[in-house]
């Protein structure tokens, strides 16, 4: 325990440590996904779920195949489709509460019929 | 002789050009344009009678010509289906007789269709009958043939349902299509049969006499007679449906209910001898190779003529008196055909059965429109409703006359002449048949001059309007019709129709012809003593034979057989447990089939909830599910 937090602290970061931070992200994304009833709040989860994987691609990037950038800009274009992506989400939630006055998704199963 | 197409092509014009506008032209335009096109082919048929009667005469023999043949659906090797036009002595003598009977009846008809409603639809299934009989007639194969006979049947059924609003009417036009497509299913298996023999449906090669065509036929037999007469037979009946020969005649009384001029054309004159044509268009196969077949036309004929006379001596209704009298005309020129032999003086009976054809065309649609014309006038299809009208209608009065004489049999009108040669025919193939056809000639002086003297004669009856003469559209065929009636017996008809093709001159028997004169005029002065002025005589004489007169007014309960067989036997033992089989069985599978889909998708409607996240969740499970399994494995 001692040596680990002296690698830690001395050493350069362990590529678990990233892992680690992309992991929590991605399941706290899951789970605001799975328990959250706003429309708008299951927006920011995938969007959570999104920067998870982006720092797993940086991160094998960095550490798997230094001085290549293929990772990097595989980010930048996964940060610029997620924010067209929310642009439409968005433009379809405000719709739907205009249509509905509310977001909750519990609501929407009015297709279903 | 390309031309001969247009003699086609102009009336299927007409009819899509009239029946594609309808209304939206004032009826006088359409029955114009109908008319004037009815002009045109009539002349050029004249035309084409004349070159062809002319110019194709090779080595004495009227040659065969076909100046337009295209192939038009090929099944194998042998078997295809041609569209062309075959001219030859028969079929161009048809082209005359229809497009002059057509062309009268399609004055006529502006002067007594002239307020109908569906004036221009009527012009316009006038000329699609015109296109199919004259597609009929000049068919170069049997194929061909049966594909325009059906076209007949159809406009047929259209003319007759022509006032569709009237049940009678309706009624009419559906039993004559059923009985003549219960007919027409014995002509396509007697094509089928024939053909599946001959390998061909071409007639040049049917009827050549080239033995090498039926080889194929020889030996095979069912139920102990050939195939060929099978095949044979089965294509008579076809021909006896649109005939009217008995028993396949109940159709044609109630066909009347159509408009007049349309019974004048299809029901005297063109299509009801169809049946006559296709008989004597096959005849070179019917005399080689079934004659067995032929001599059961000639007693079915026999029979039948017999039949529609006496049953024509009671009827009240004028127009089915005619209708009767057709049957029986019909009659005689089946029997013709039925005695006759080939070649020379042999094929008198054919040449005699055509040349009658031709004379009954021209004075039975006389008298078609003269009863029209007597109709309109008195607004009433009743003979008792009628009588005196001669001092009224003097047109329709001598014109009807002619026509009662010619079809009587009295010499110098034309009836006479192709009656004489059709009793000199059955004379020589057998006496009693030669007596039979003599008393029914008589049978039909009798009843003809019994209409005659009821509408033109006797009590006048009491009239809502005084009637009057018809007007020049209706009474300009009349007199044309009138005159070819006189006329048309001097026609050498030998020169150009016989069985073989050749010259035959036509010499009268005088023994025969004295003999069927003096028996017709008998009759005449019969039904003059009897209906000429009032009479206690018909009605003495309907109470002596009551048990003959009452059933002869029925028509022998024909119609009443037919109607407890379909009704009571086919229906309910055929019908009725065929549409429980199709309810209960064929239905029900169906049915099952679609109500269980029902149950399982109501089971598992609950799956698709709609809900996003639950898919999510599903998936998410789904996905651990799967990484455990093959982390485990």
């Amino acid at each position: 325990m001692g040596d680990l937090l002296t690698n830690l602290l001395a050493g350069p970061v362990p590529i678990e440590a990233y892992l680690g931070v992309s992991l929590i992200m991605f399941f706290a994304g899951v789970y605001g996904f799975l328990s959250r009833r706003s429309m708008l709040m299951i927006l920011i989860s995938i969007e959570l779920m999104l920067n998870a994987a982006d720092i797993n691609f940086v991160v094998f990037n960095r550490y798997l195949f230094p001085g290549h950038l293929e990772g990097f800009y595989f980010t930048l274009f996964t940060i610029a489709i997620a924010a067209c992506e929310t642009a439409v989400a968005i433009a379809i939630i405000i719709n739907i509460y205009r249509n509905l006055t509310s977001v909750e998704v519990g609501n929407l199963d009015q297709m279903k019929e | 002789m390309q031309y001969t197409l247009l003699i086609l092509v102009l009336p299927l014009l007409s009819f899509i050009v009239l029946g594609l506008v309808d209304s939206k032209w004032k009826p006088k335009v359409a029955g114009t344009i109908g008319t004037v096109v009815l002009g045109i082919i009539t002349a050029l048929s004249y035309f084409t009678a004349w070159e062809y009667f002319s110019m194709h005469k090779v080595a004495g023999v009227y040659e065969k010509v076909i100046p337009f043949n295209t192939e038009w659906l090929r099944f194998t090797e042998f078997l295809h289906i041609d569209l062309g036009i075959l001219l030859d002595p028969i079929s161009v003598m048809m082209l005359v007789v229809i497009t002059t009977v057509s062309f009268m009846v399609n004055i006529y008809s502006l002067g007594y269709m002239v307020n109908e409603k569906g004036f221009e639809r009527y012009y316009a299934f006038l000329s699609l009958f015109t296109f199919s009989m004259l597609g009929l007639v000049v068919a170069t194969n049997i194929f061909q043939m049966y594909i325009f006979w059906e076209l007949v049947g159809v406009s047929s059924f259209l003319l007759i349902g022509f006032y569709y609003t009237k049940p009678s009417a309706v009624a009419a036009s559906k039993k004559a299509f059923i009985v003549t497509r219960f007919a027409d299913l014995f002509f396509l298996l007697g094509i089928l049969i024939l053909s599946f023999y001959t390998k061909t449906f071409d007639f040049g090669k049917l009827t050549s006499g080239d033995a090498s065509v039926f080889s194929g036929a020889t030996g095979a037999t069912f139920l102990g007679y050939g195939v060929l007469s099978w095949a044979m037979a089965g294509i008579f009946i076809g021909g006896a449906g649109k005939s009217a020969m008995f028993p396949l005649q109940i159709w044609l009384p109630d066909a009347m209910e159509g408009p007049t001029p349309v019974s004048a054309l299809i029901h005297a004159a063109t299509m009801v001898v169809a049946g006559v044509f296709l008989v004597a268009r096959l005849f070179p196969v019917y005399i080689t190779y079934t004659p067995e077949v032929l001599h059961g036309i000639a007693y079915v004929g026999a029979f039948t003529s017999l039949f529609a006379a006496v049953i024509a001596c009671v009827q009240t209704d004028i127009k089915r008196v005619l209708a009767f009298s057709t049957i029986s005309q019909i009659g005689f020129m089946m029997v013709a055909l039925g005695v006759s032999g080939y070649g020379e003086h042999e094929g008198l009976g054919y040449m005699a059965s055509m040349f009658h054809l031709f004379t009954h065309a021209m004075f039975k649609a006389l008298l078609f429109l003269g009863a029209g014309s007597v109709i309109h006038a008195v607004h009433s299809n009743e003979m008792n409703h009628m009588g005196g009208l001669r001092k009224y209608m003097p047109i329709t009065n001598w014109t009807f006359l002619i026509a009662c004489l010619a079809i009587a049999g009295i010499p110098p009108f034309s009836g006479f002449f192709s009656k004489d040669e059709i009793l000199s025919a059955c004379y020589e193939f057998s006496p009693y048949m030669g007596g039979i056809m003599s008393f029914i000639a008589g049978l039909t002086a009798f009843y003809m001059f019994r209409l005659y003297f009821n509408i033109f004669w006797g009590k006048e009856h009491k009239h809502h309007h005084t009637p009057h003469e018809s007007p020049f559209a209706m009474a300009m065929p009349l007199v044309f019709l009138a005159t070819v009636t006189v006329l048309a017996g001097w026609i050498p008809f030998g020169h150009f129709v016989t069985s073989d093709r050749a010259n035959y001159d036509i010499h009268i028997e005088w023994g025969v012809a004295g003999m069927s004169i003096a028996i017709a005029s008998v009759s005449i002065i019969l039904a003059a003593i009897m209906y000429r002025k009032e009479s206690e005589v018909p009605k003495k004489l309907a109470t002596t034979f009551a048990g003959l007169h009452k059933a002869a007014s029925n028509r022998f309960y024909l119609d009443e057989v037919y109607l407890f067989i379909t009704k009571k036997i086919i229906f309910n033992n055929i019908s009725r447990p065929l549409a429980w089989f199709d309810r209960h069985v064929i239905d029900a599978t169906m049915d099952g089939f679609a109500n269980t889909s029902q149950w399982v998708s109501v089971k598992i409607k609950g799956l698709q909830s709609g809900q996003v996240q639950q898919y999510a969740y599903v998936f998410l499970l789904g996905t651990i599910i799967i990484t455990l399994l093959v982390l485990i494995f």
